[in-house]
């Protein structure tokens, strides 16, 4: 039973965490909850045909299809996390400077939640097919011990949940003035450290073939498969042996959004300014 | 829509900077390396392959439940279904061993790729 807890939890906290995240960054957002429980539902029954078709899945694209796969929808999820922060960079600062396009920016920004529903539902598919498929193999294998391994999965699935309120209740002790730095920045590490993954779905696929090498090997000193390494992993996307590939990428990642945002931020702010000027 | 249209420049960019490197799927060179797993064993337990060239590996799981191939040193992570095979490409190694292992039976199903 300990067992099959330990395997269902350990998947179960990167996806937790994300959730707890995002239901900190979108705190307050009309409808946010109701988009977040969306993205997770649809994460819930993604994770399920997943593994439903996980033959199928490894078979296609000369059998490169779960590395494909897995590295499109982290890919997906990078996309959706670069681009809110960049929405955040150029409506957040409109939003606290000017109350009369409070009701536009909370109207607009529905839309960049959908963006954070998505990455709930890319977590949640991700981590749970994993789980499906190590549920399905507890079924397949039916015997006096599957009630026992089904209630330790269960249990790992309820620990898993107290991942997410342990970090949005974290979170949310942060006075909401900084909350918006911080979570700004959880996002950009997390998007990095995504994109890094996705990397190395494409180097075991035989895709990219270049900068394969380690680049720093501290598994002696902090491994990512010990509890905190698998915390730092999904917040700062912590790696004990990655290859230069991956470092390249997530480097990329986090100069990427700091350029993005600073190019909308500041296109914003001007636009902004001249209005005013332009109305006083 | 002007969130629309960053968007739009965001994802043009990503589907530019995914289709401008394409190599071929597997390295020409790659040493072959195959293992079964059945009763939730490797076999060979210590598969063998040269150190310095790129190595695909091969597992046949031949039990009905499915496994997760694994291994930290040689950075590779793939579900295998039951009765089902999957390819991993391995980075050229120096010469040690390399334990793997069936994520969903990690204290009992292991085995080790020794280069030399």
């Amino acid at each position: 039973m300990l067992g099959a807890l330990i395997i269902v939890f350990r998947e179960v906290i990167e996806a937790g965490l994300i959730v707890g995240i995002v239901m900190a960054v979108t705190k307050g957002v009309r409808g946010s909850r109701l988009v977040i429980a969306a993205g997770v539902t649809a994460g819930v029954v993604g994770a399920s045909l997943v593994a439903a078709f996980a033959g199928a899945i490894a078979e296609a694209l000369a059998g490169v299809g779960q590395e494909i796969f897995n590295a499109s929808i982290l890919l997906i999820a990078v996309v959706m996390l670069i681009w809110h922060n960049v929405w955040m960079a150029s409506h957040g600062r409109e939003l606290a400077a000017d109350v009369k396009r409070v009701g536009e920016a909370v109207r607009t920004g529905s839309r960049s939640v959908l963006a954070l529903g998505v990455v709930c539902a890319v977590a949640v598919m991700r981590e749970g097919s994993e789980i499906a498929l190590f549920m399905y193999g507890l079924g397949a294998s039916a015997g006096s011990t599957s009630a026992e391994l089904l209630i330790g999965s269960l249990l790992g699935l309820a620990a898993g949940v107290g991942v997410t309120a342990l970090t949005y209740l974290g979170l949310a002790t942060i006075p909401q003035r900084r909350l918006f730095a911080v979570t700004t920045a959880l996002i950009s590490f997390l998007a990095a450290g995504l994109a890094s993954q996705a990397v190395l779905f494409l180097q075991q696929a035989g895709v990219l073939t270049m900068m394969t090498e380690t680049a720093w090997d501290t598994s002696a000193i902090l491994s990512d498969t010990s509890l905190i390494g698998r915390v730092l992993h999904t917040l700062i996307g912590y790696s004990d042996e990655p290859s230069t590939l991956q470092v390249v990428a997530y480097v990329t990642t986090l100069a990427v959004i700091v350029v993005l945002t600073k190019a909308f931020g500041s296109r914003r702010a001007t636009t902004a300014k001249g209005r005013h000027a332009a109305a006083g | 829509m002007k969130t629309a249209r960053q968007f739009s420049i965001l994802a043009a960019g990503l589907a530019l900077a995914l289709s401008a490197p394409m190599p071929a799927t597997v390295a020409q060179d790659a040493a072959k390396v195959n293992v079964t797993l059945k009763d939730h064993k490797f076999s060979p337990a210590e598969p063998t392959a040269p150190a310095g060239k790129p190595i695909a590996i091969e597992v046949v799981n031949l039990d009905s439940t499915p496994a997760e191939f694994e291994s930290k040193a040689l950075r590779v992570e793939k579900v295998i279904p039951g009765g089902g095979k999957i390819t991993v490409q391995v980075r050229p190694l120096s010469p040690g061993r390399y334990r793997f292992f069936d994520d969903y039976h990690e204290s009992t199903t292991e085995g080790f790729l020794v280069t030399q």
